[in-house]
């Protein structure tokens, strides 16, 4: 039974010395056999069993993760929530999980602190703010809120930014997204998990899939460092390491891992409250709730599978950074980290089946799956548990490549990498 | 900074050079008899692998490509030559 908490709760636990708060998720052994298996126990996979046990009612599920719950990606970013995208695919894609966070708290019982205090892609050039209109345009066609902003309102919006004669890039204003923001990573995770967790599903951490065994072109079951699982049902959200899963069934995907690095400095008083993007230095940054800057850039690229970043890249973003905000270089770095992300050709999500039958995967969201987890969670869930596509998940198919129906929100949606 | 070694001109930095593919992608021939699967898989599929790797690369700088051999987790480069037929 889920303890549930509240202002009362935590009054009450307060005054008996907070000795009474129960475990938020119960630690599970594997068990011999499961109507569903989940491969990897970062925010997609978690929010899967959720949205399996919740939306479905499969509850005899579990979700294998080979380190620590949410300790990938959902760990690693920068914490970014948008739908500020071009293809009417990619916009019912990344605000049906926008839509799903607002609700989120609520649904989980559990704060995730999703801060709505708007982004700003900010352009510098006439050229750069025609493309910026046809985008805040799509975006209002696509029926979620985006506008154009102009230069004035964009430098109130940003007080410390570089609107000096010297700018390298000017501050024009670029498209505002008022419904994007922040939300604490860890929370997504363990909410998820706590909540899945009372719905009866599994959560086993330091569990590796070693193999994925096949019987008569179905997937059966699974080898891992704990032992054999039997399924017949296999969702594998696993970033980086998917390509890995997917060749003990002979499959290759259009995957290539690369490093992603994100940066904290040190805390200071509040004086940044939107997520700023210059298309120009291609550095993005927000200020955390205990006042440290979040910031992160493009991708190294180095193909690696190593949660390490390298200088050149990390000399450029902050360069980037200093350019945006010069004040910024008073600052000390307080942290840098990476973590190994999945990267397609189009940059858009690979949803669907692949492989044998009974085995979907959801990957390839390379450097934005922070934002999609909700959205994630519940396609994927739709698939294991109907075995075919919801409307929504339909277009990110692996088959889109054969096809030549490529969703490029590469160039769509004017993201850095 | 990270230094790579270009067969034509040696150890340079790695800002100097740019990934191009795995090794080994062979083109399917004829192009009327390629399916659109075999050719999806020509111009997409990886294998991303974990550890050891031969990637052709891109000495910006020379403009050569060349193969790589390298290790995905720690990033040591084991060995460095240039496309066959294309000796420095």
């Amino acid at each position: 039974m889920m303890q549930r908490y509240s202002a009362l709760s935590l009054l009450k636990h307060g005054l008996s010395g907070h000795k009474g708060w129960k475990t938020a998720w119960a630690k599970a052994r594997p068990k011999p056999a499961y109507d569903a298996v989940i491969v990897g126990g970062g925010g997609h996979g978690l929010a899967t069993a959720y949205y399996l046990a919740k939306n479905h009612g499969l509850t005899r599920v579990a979700v294998l993760e080979r380190g620590w719950i949410g300790g990938g990606n959902t760990g690693r970013n920068t914490t970014v929530c948008r739908s500020n995208y071009f293809y009417p695919e990619s916009v019912a894609l990344y605000d049906l999980a926008l839509r799903l966070y607002e609700g989120l708290s609520r649904e989980l019982n559990y704060n995730i602190m999703l801060s709505q205090r708007g982004m700003l892609i900010a352009a510098h050039t006439p050229a750069q703010m025609e493309i910026c209109n046809r985008i805040a345009n799509a975006m209002q066609l696509n029926g979620v809120d985006g506008k154009l902003m102009g230069a004035e309102e964009a430098a109130a919006h940003l007080p410390l930014a570089n609107t000096g004669p010297d700018a390298r890039y000017k501050l024009m204003g670029g498209i505002w997204q008022g419904r994007a923001g922040t939300a604490r990573h860890d929370a997504v995770a363990w909410g998820y998990a706590r909540a899945a967790s009372a719905l009866g599903v599994d959560i086993i951490e330091n569990c590796e899939v070693t193999d994925i065994d096949v019987q008569g072109g179905a997937v059966a079951g699974i080898e891992t460092s704990l032992g054999p699982i039997q399924t017949e049902r296999l969702g594998i959200a696993a970033a980086g390491a998917t390509p890995g899963l997917m060749a003990h069934v002979d499959v290759a995907l259009p995957i290539h891992d690369y490093a992603l690095q994100a940066f904290v400095s040190e805390p200071v008083k509040p004086c940044l409250d939107t997520v700023l993007l210059y298309l120009g230095t291609g550095t993005y940054v927000s200020q955390s709730d205990k006042g440290e800057l979040v910031f992160g850039g493009g991708l190294d690229r180095v193909p690696t599978h190593g949660q390490r970043g390298n200088l050149p890249v990390q000399e450029a973003v902050t360069a980037g950074l200093l350019e945006m905000f010069p004040a910024f270089g008073q600052l000390k770095l307080l942290r840098q980290w990476a973590g190994v992300v999945d990267v397609v050709p189009d940059s858009s999500p690979l949803i669907g089946p692949a492989g044998p039958d009974g085995i979907f995967i959801n990957c390839g969201w390379g450097t934005g799956g922070f934002k999609a987890i909700p959205a994630g969670g519940w396609l994927l869930a739709h698939l294991l548990a109907k075995g075919e596509h919801h409307d929504i998940s339909r277009p990110f198919d692996l088959r889109r490549f054969a096809e030549g129906r490529l969703i490029d929100e590469a160039a769509g949606s004017g993201i850095a990498h | 900074m990270q230094h790579f070694p270009c067969p034509f001109c040696g150890p340079r930095d790695e800002t100097e050079f740019h990934f191009a593919v795995e090794a080994g992608h062979a083109r399917p021939e004829p192009a009327a008899a390629v399916s659109d699967a075999a050719w999806s898989s020509y111009l997409y599929e990886n294998a991303s692998p974990k550890g050891s790797a031969r990637e052709v690369w891109l000495h910006l700088t020379c403009g050569e490509y060349f193969i790589m051999t390298r290790d995905t987790v720690s990033r040591e480069v084991t060995g460095s030559e240039a496309l066959p037929g294309h000796a420095p």
